[in-house]
């Protein structure tokens, strides 16, 4: 007998109440929040050609991607990994006929091939908003102040908050003349803080001593507001990683403005989505977390394989994690249940349409089942008094 | 990451340990356990909130990684086969040094099996792309310890292994071949406590980086 069918495949997890009830919740709050702030609801396929998922991302993503065969044509589909791809190709294709700048937002589930290792899931519900159209700090701002909106809407606190810009990188292994390969090791070294590695290819290169010491720095440019005087004394040679860190100096300064009470940390050795971020970068975490818990960051011109190329900005989130991390300060709201009993009168019915229609839970007794008014988690009853149906508290 | 304000420090037991104790002690940390009498896998400090933990050497990286500990001294060749993500690893220690290298029976480095070779090691990630890198495939045989009866026996053509002095290696007829990489002790770093226990770790890493040029 093979009693082990009820198994889920690893990193794959299904919610039971309340827990799901809670997500779609949280969900609904957020979209709703979104909406707020004029951001239109898109609704990308679970499932498209794999050329154009993973197009602007190149190889992060073709490994995280579970892939199939479309037995129409033959070409290969992906499972999508992340959604931002998809909703980049609709604003530069899709909605391409948009001059002004166009802010869409989404929620559904991404598939990874693999799990982050320590038995964490291989599926999320992945929530984000992206801003095309617009290249100036005022929409990473916009973009850094939404992601902290959803968090507090979310009811995590104590966030920590990491900006960071990788035209900084850029600019430095430009002014040093390295080629892809080069770069990549200086890359992989730099997001291990491997300082003896760093020191080593640097020693093996013809890289001008100023461009050299800064790149050593940037491993320790990480920490509060200090990190932005000490970063312009090392930058001071180098006129495009100026100009990135004031951007990340003007996007901290704004953020400061609308969150007077949140310590923002600067980390400029922290690459993340090196290959198809262009500009500021941030990332919030928690205590206790690893992982970052939503991150974003500008993306300019991957649209331009669609046809469009366009400044962006987004952020995204995993909704799943967001409902676990987060203090539960909406479910208290649920009003009580309502039992009525199994009765089929023409007053009750209506009396429960009305009540429904009111927004009240009226779960209906069924003939001879288990179990009373509070079994079935009902607080109040449905009682006949003077001959009018009346809600009464469970006595 | 651990709570709060408290430091965990991973070690291994043995060399690592040996030769960290000096490093963490001008950092002013000092040990009030020892591991070699104490049963405990927690071991105290002269700081309350400063815990260390004594693991197997390749646990090392991913109780870092998970932030089960926020800080750990970990071999380069552990860390060359773990991966090394989720980590920072700013300060080489030059301790516990010895050679990642392959090895064979003596005499034997241009004897050709006539098929795969067949390297019987515990780093198989190393090993694999050690011979990509020369454009050979060969068959990787895991193994957890006691490599060098491998070639012996018959089961492997050649082992890869970290060398020291090379003793082992004669005293069963074997001798070194090719050299992979230079191996020291690196000090590692969990990412989210470099972030949110910055000044503490931060000045834990200077101390130690003073502290390696003054033992060095």
């Amino acid at each position: 007998m093979n009693n082990e069918r009820w198994l889920l495949p690893e990193g794959i997890e299904e919610l039971l109440p309340p827990q799901a009830g809670r997500l779609e919740q949280l969900r609904r709050a957020v979209l709703d929040l979104f909406y707020g702030w004029g951001y239109e609801l898109v609704t990308p396929p679970l499932v498209e050609y794999l050329d154009s998922l993973l197009t602007g991302t190149g190889n992060d993503l073709n490994l995280q991607t579970f892939k199939l065969t479309d037995q129409l044509n033959g070409r290969t589909m992906g499972v999508r990994a992340d959604i931002t791809p998809q909703v980049a190709r609709i604003d530069a294709h899709r909605l391409s006929e948009r001059k002004t700048p166009v802010r869409l937002c989404y929620q559904g589930t991404v598939l990874h091939t693999r799990g982050d290792g320590l038995g964490g899931p291989r599926s999320f519900t992945q929530v984000g908003a992206e801003l095309y159209g617009h290249s100036g700090v005022e929409s990473d701002a916009e973009m850094v102040n939404l992601m902290l909106d959803t968090l507090a809407l979310a009811g995590v606190d104590s966030v920590y908050v990491d900006l960071g810009h990788v035209g900084i990188f850029r600019a430095l292994t430009q002014a040093a003349g390295l080629d892809a390969q080069q770069e990549s090791q200086l890359f992989d070294a730099l997001q291990r803080k491997a300082v003896p590695e760093i020191q080593s290819l640097l020693a093996a290169l013809s890289v001008d001593t100023e461009t050299r010491q800064a790149l050593e720095d940037l491993v320790w440019l990480n920490g509060g507001d200090e990190v932005l005087d000490k970063a312009r004394l090392s930058l001071k040679g180098n006129a495009a990683a100026l100009q990135a860190l004031d951007e990340v100096a003007q996007v901290a300064q704004r953020v400061s403005r609308q969150q007077p009470d949140l310590q923002l940390h600067f980390d400029l050795a922290e690459l993340r989505g090196f290959h198809y971020h262009t500009g500021v970068m941030f990332a919030a975490y928690q205590a206790g977390q690893g992982r970052a818990i939503a991150q974003g960051g500008r993306y300019d011109d991957i649209g331009g394989v669609f046809g469009r190329a366009r400044p962006a900005t987004g952020f995204s989130a995993d909704l799943r994690a967001l409902a676990v991390l987060g203090v539960d300060n909406m479910s208290a709201k649920t009003e009580t249940s309502i039992f009525a009993p199994a009765d089929d009168s023409p007053r009750l019915i209506e009396k429960i349409r009305e009540l429904r229609m009111a927004g009240q839970r009226v779960i209906c007794e069924l003939p001879g089942q288990n179990g009373d008014a509070s079994a079935a988690g009902c607080g109040k009853i449905l009682v006949m008094q003077d001959g009018q149906w009346c809600v009464v508290d469970v006595a | 990451m651990s709570e709060s304000d408290s430091l965990i420090i991973a070690l291994s037991k043995g060399r690592i340990y040996k030769e960290t104790l000096p490093l963490l002690k001008h950092a002013g940390i000092e040990l009030v356990d020892d591991p070699d009498t104490s049963r405990k896998l927690i071991l105290d400090t002269n700081h309350d909130d400063v815990k260390v933990l004594i693991l197997r050497a390749t646990d090392v990286p991913t109780y870092v990684q998970y932030g089960a500990a926020d800080v750990g001294v970990a071999g380069k060749d552990v860390l060359m086969e773990h991966g090394g993500e989720g980590l920072y690893e700013p300060v080489d220690l030059k301790i516990a040094c010895c050679k990642l290298m392959t090895a064979g029976r003596k005499g034997e480095q241009d004897v050709t099996p006539g098929r795969r070779l067949r390297v019987a090691t515990k780093f198989v990630n190393s090993t694999r792309r050690f011979y990509a890198s020369r454009g050979e495939q060969v068959e990787i045989i895991k193994l957890y310890g006691s490599m060098e009866l491998a070639p012996l026996v018959g089961l492997a053509d050649r082992i890869v292994d970290v060398v020291d002095t090379g003793n082992t290696l004669r005293a069963n007829g074997l001798e070194p071949f090719e050299h992979i990489a230079e191996i020291s002790s690196r000090l590692i770093i969990n990412k989210a406590a470099m972030k949110m226990k910055h000044a503490r770790v931060k000045a834990l890493i200077d101390q130690i980086s003073e502290a390696v040029d003054v033992h060095g």
